[in-house]
């Protein structure tokens, strides 16, 4: 191998990517490298930043999540309507992250327990939970009642919007829990080998259910935010909000055969998500040719992922 | 008859063993010659040869006097040798005539001649005696009409010589009979076929001729079967000459630890009890598929039991699931290291720490520099060969693979039950003793320890007492002092009237 391949393909190469095609954009796009800027971009991301935290344990593991999108609307959706009907913001709040961590639990029990399919498992879910948000909201958007929501997303602390802090604690925590906990140790052992973690007595079905109720809650956390940024629950929020999460994730060089993840590599890839998106917008790019960079950007994330797994193949 | 299927001094190693050396034999036209030798003798290997699978690093296959020089299984195919395993290769959702067929559908243009597809067939299985259905599909057939099927295959490819590896195993006697006949039919028709099989009343009742292998070489060749007795080939395959690296020596033993009554599971023919003490090391042997790894996992509960008891101490583990058996001292070092034991892509640390490290983490919070100085106490008490705790345990080779697993238990600290399920599978001779070394040192510290190894001079070497398994039963119970390979060996060979007794469901 050179050392150019070396470098691109190794532990540190995805940061290394980045740093250049940040010089790179800021250098040649006007407005980018500025505060405002830089500060939009981080709010563009919180969703699929946040969200992309417990994706990368469900990869870790060898499983998937598709329901992702569905959660954040539906959970946004009840956390609007639950404090309209109840006056209390709190309430609101407390019924998202229940529905979240339900949606979450039924896919995690269903997966481990029934043993079906996690692809499938969850394109059902997916379609069950938007449908849900759909006839709750009898399809139509739910504005908030009480001002004082708008303020979650609207806050800000010491000049930062509390979204961009939620976020910055998220990829604090869960970085802590990948690398310091044994959940986090166990999670990347059952998605190395499965039938070896449960022999070396890890319980992988419950491991399985924790990681996919983990997901459902962050995914309601994650819903509540983006309903009081845009002022409203949507029952058609956050669609495709999966396919940037798995693509963020695994450009980050989380392993789609599981047991390799990094939280270092999540926030990269997040923020390499945030910045073609912010690129294409300050160049007036049309939005539909968006879609054909983000898949892209997936196709490429594929590509490396398997240029780097070969890569470690051929080391072993 | 002239000789018609050759063997030229095969020789054929792979790293750290020489599976074949020198094996030259011949067989004669239209004869059955049956292929015998212990676990690890050569007879796959041969076999793998044959089939073009593999290649022999040096020596030639003559068929017919003319020299082969194959180098896949499509070559041997046109030479007119197929291989018939024990997984068959047919495709389930495809009819009898269609995987008769495939890779060579009769039509034009792409659509298939029906008609052609199923005449030919139902044409040549009546031809050869084989009574199934042409149209209907492999998947609703029983493993011996499979077997047919794969017989009707090899004819169908018009071939010169049929290898069949151990085609009864799962056969009803029934099946067996009708199996039987077919071959006599295809040794009547000029076809050689070569037998393998650890059945010796089948070797008896089939075969012409037969060759024995031992260590890779050929222990003897008897052109004339009707002047061997059953004896004799016994002591032909046994007395396999291996430098003394075991190193057994005598240990005190204690008061019974391990208790496993009655239990039972899907692949035990019958419920299994047994006993080991302080200090002892179990060892059981028996031929592939006797159903020793089946006991082991259904002791350490990595299957579910559906009866059965097992206690330690005296006392009774209500529960069957690995982390029970963990907490009430049962370890299980798997057979199959790199699906069942080892987690590849993480480091040596987390291998061996993925169970002991709740010891030391409060709140599931882990504590690095426990957890790095119980890795390092571990990597250097049981000479784990790496640079690092951090590398990768893929990069270790088998025996500091092996050695990590034992870690993994040894760093619980509580263990009193070790099952090792074959200990020394691909590991180097100097990693086999300092294994040995390690099991005996755990014994004398009053852990019991069951190790399970299809090497009988393994077994014999290293432990106090054998149990012999043969077709998921105990056939025989050995303490050292009586230990003889050929009364061992002789226990763990199945006969065909054992068979007789099975109830037919069981087969399919």
């Amino acid at each position: 191998m050179t050392s150019l391949k070396k470098l691109l393909l190794g532990e540190q190469g995805l940061v290394v990517i980045f740093a250049l095609a940040f010089l790179v954009v800021s250098l040649t796009v006007p407005n980018f490298l500025t505060e405002r800027n830089m500060l939009g971009l981080l709010q563009s991301v919180v969703t699929i930043g946040i969200v992309a935290c417990t994706m990368m344990f469900c990869l870790a593991s060898r499983d998937f999540d598709l329901s992702v999108g569905s959660t954040v609307a539906f959970s946004g959706m009840v956390a609007v309507m639950a404090s309209n009907a109840t006056g209390s913001i709190l309430l609101g709040l407390v019924a998202a992250l229940i529905c979240g961590g339900l949606v979450g639990t039924v896919n995690g029990v269903v997966i481990a327990r029934f043993r079906i399919n996690a692809l499938i498992t969850t394109l059902a879910t997916m379609q069950i939970v938007r449908g849900l948000a759909l006839i709750a909201s009898d399809g139509r958007a739910v504005g908030i009642n009480d001002p004082s929501f708008y303020q979650l997303a609207l806050s800000r602390f010491l000049g930062i919007p509390t979204p961009i802090w939620v976020m910055a604690l998220f990829f604090v925590a869960f970085g802590f829990l990948l690398n310091r906990t044994v959940f986090g140790k166990n999670t990347l052992a059952i998605g190395g080998n499965p039938e070896a973690s449960r022999l070396a007595g890890v319980d992988v079905a419950r491991m399985r259910i924790w990681i996919f109720a983990l997901q459902g809650l962050v995914c309601a956390v994650a819903g509540v935010l983006l309903a009081s940024r845009i002022t409203s629950g949507q029952p058609n929020a956050a669609t495709g909000l999966e396919l940037s999460v798995i693509s963020a994730c695994v450009l980050g060089g989380v392993s789609l055969a599981g047991g390799r993840a990094a939280m270092t590599g999540v926030i990269v890839g997040v923020l390499i998500m945030g910045i073609a998106e912010n690129v294409m917008n300050l160049l007036n790019i049309q939005a539909f040719y968006q879609y054909v960079v983000r898949g892209l950007i997936l196709l490429l994330a594929v590509l490396l992922d398997n240029l780097r797994s070969s890569a470690a193949g051929r080391r072993a | 008859m002239q000789d018609f299927l050759e063997f030229r001094s095969i020789s054929k190693g792979y790293p750290g063993v020489q599976a074949l050396s020198n094996v030259s034999f011949s067989v004669k036209k239209g004869a059955v010659h049956g292929l015998m030798g212990e676990n690890g003798a050569g007879k796959s290997t041969l076999i793998r040869v044959l089939s073009g699978d593999q290649s022999a690093d040096t020596g030639e296959i003559l068929i017919d006097g003319e020299q082969q020089h194959y180098r896949s299984v499509r070559d041997a195919f046109h030479a007119g040798v197929i291989v018939i395993h024990q997984e068959l290769q047919l495709v389930p959702e495809l009819t009898v005539a269609e995987n008769l067929w495939l890779g060579r559908f009769p039509g034009k243009a792409g659509v298939i001649d029906r008609q052609q597809l199923t005449g030919v067939v139902s044409q040549k299985l009546a031809e050869i005696g084989i009574d199934v259905d042409p149209t209907v599909k492999v998947a609703s057939l029983s493993i011996g009409e499979r077997q047919m099927v794969e017989i009707a295959k090899a004819v169908m490819l018009d071939a010169r010589v049929i290898a069949l590896d151990e085609p009864t195993s799962s056969l009803s006697s029934r099946e067996s009979e009708i199996l039987f006949a077919l071959i006599d039919r295809l040794r009547a028709n000029g076809t050689v076929i070569l037998y393998v099989s650890h059945r010796l009343d089948e070797i008896f009742r089939l075969c012409d001729s037969l060759t024995v292998l031992r260590d890779g070489k050929l222990a003897a060749h008897h052109p004339d079967i009707s002047k061997v007795t059953r004896d004799q080939i016994i002591s032909e395959m046994v007395g396999r000459e291996i430098a003394n690296i075991w190193g057994w020596r005598e240990r005190s033993l204690g008061e019974e630890r391990l208790r496993v009554e009655n239990i039972s599971g899907p692949k035990l023919r019958q419920p299994l009890s047994f006993s080991v003490r302080r200090g002892e090391i179990l060892g059981f042997f028996g031929l592939i598929g006797a159903g020793r790894s089946e006991m082991a996992r259904l002791v350490y509960g990595a299957d579910a039991r559906t009866g059965g008891s097992v206690s330690v101490d005296g006392v009774t583990i209500t529960a069957d699931s690995p982390p029970h058996s963990i907490r009430s001292g049962i370890v299980l070092c798997p057979e199959d290291r790199k699906f069942d034991g080892i987690v590849q892509g993480r480091s040596i640390e987390e291998n061996m720490t993925i169970s002991s490290r709740r010891h030391f983490s409060p709140f599931g919070l882990i504590n690095p520099k426990k957890e790095g100085a119980l890795a390092d106490k571990f990597i250097a008490k049981l000479r784990v060969r790496t640079p690092s705790r951090r590398q990768d345990i893929i990069n270790l080779s088998g025996g500091n693979q092996q050695k990590v697993i034992l870690g993994r238990w040894l760093s619980e600290e509580g263990v009193k039950v070790l099952v090792i399920d074959e200990p020394t599978r691909g590991i180097d001779v100097g990693a086999k003793s300092e294994i040995y070394e390690i099991l005996y040192e755990l014994a004398a510290d009053g852990m019991a320890i069951v190790v399970i190894s299809s090497e009988l001079p393994e077994v014999m070497g290293i432990a106090d007492r054998i149990m012999v398994m043969c077709e998921g039963r105990v056939a025989a119970d050995i303490p050292r002092a009586e230990f003889d390979e050929r009364r061992i060996l002789a226990a763990a060979l199945p006969d065909v009237q054992n068979l007789n007794t099975l109830p037919h469901a069981q087969v399919r």
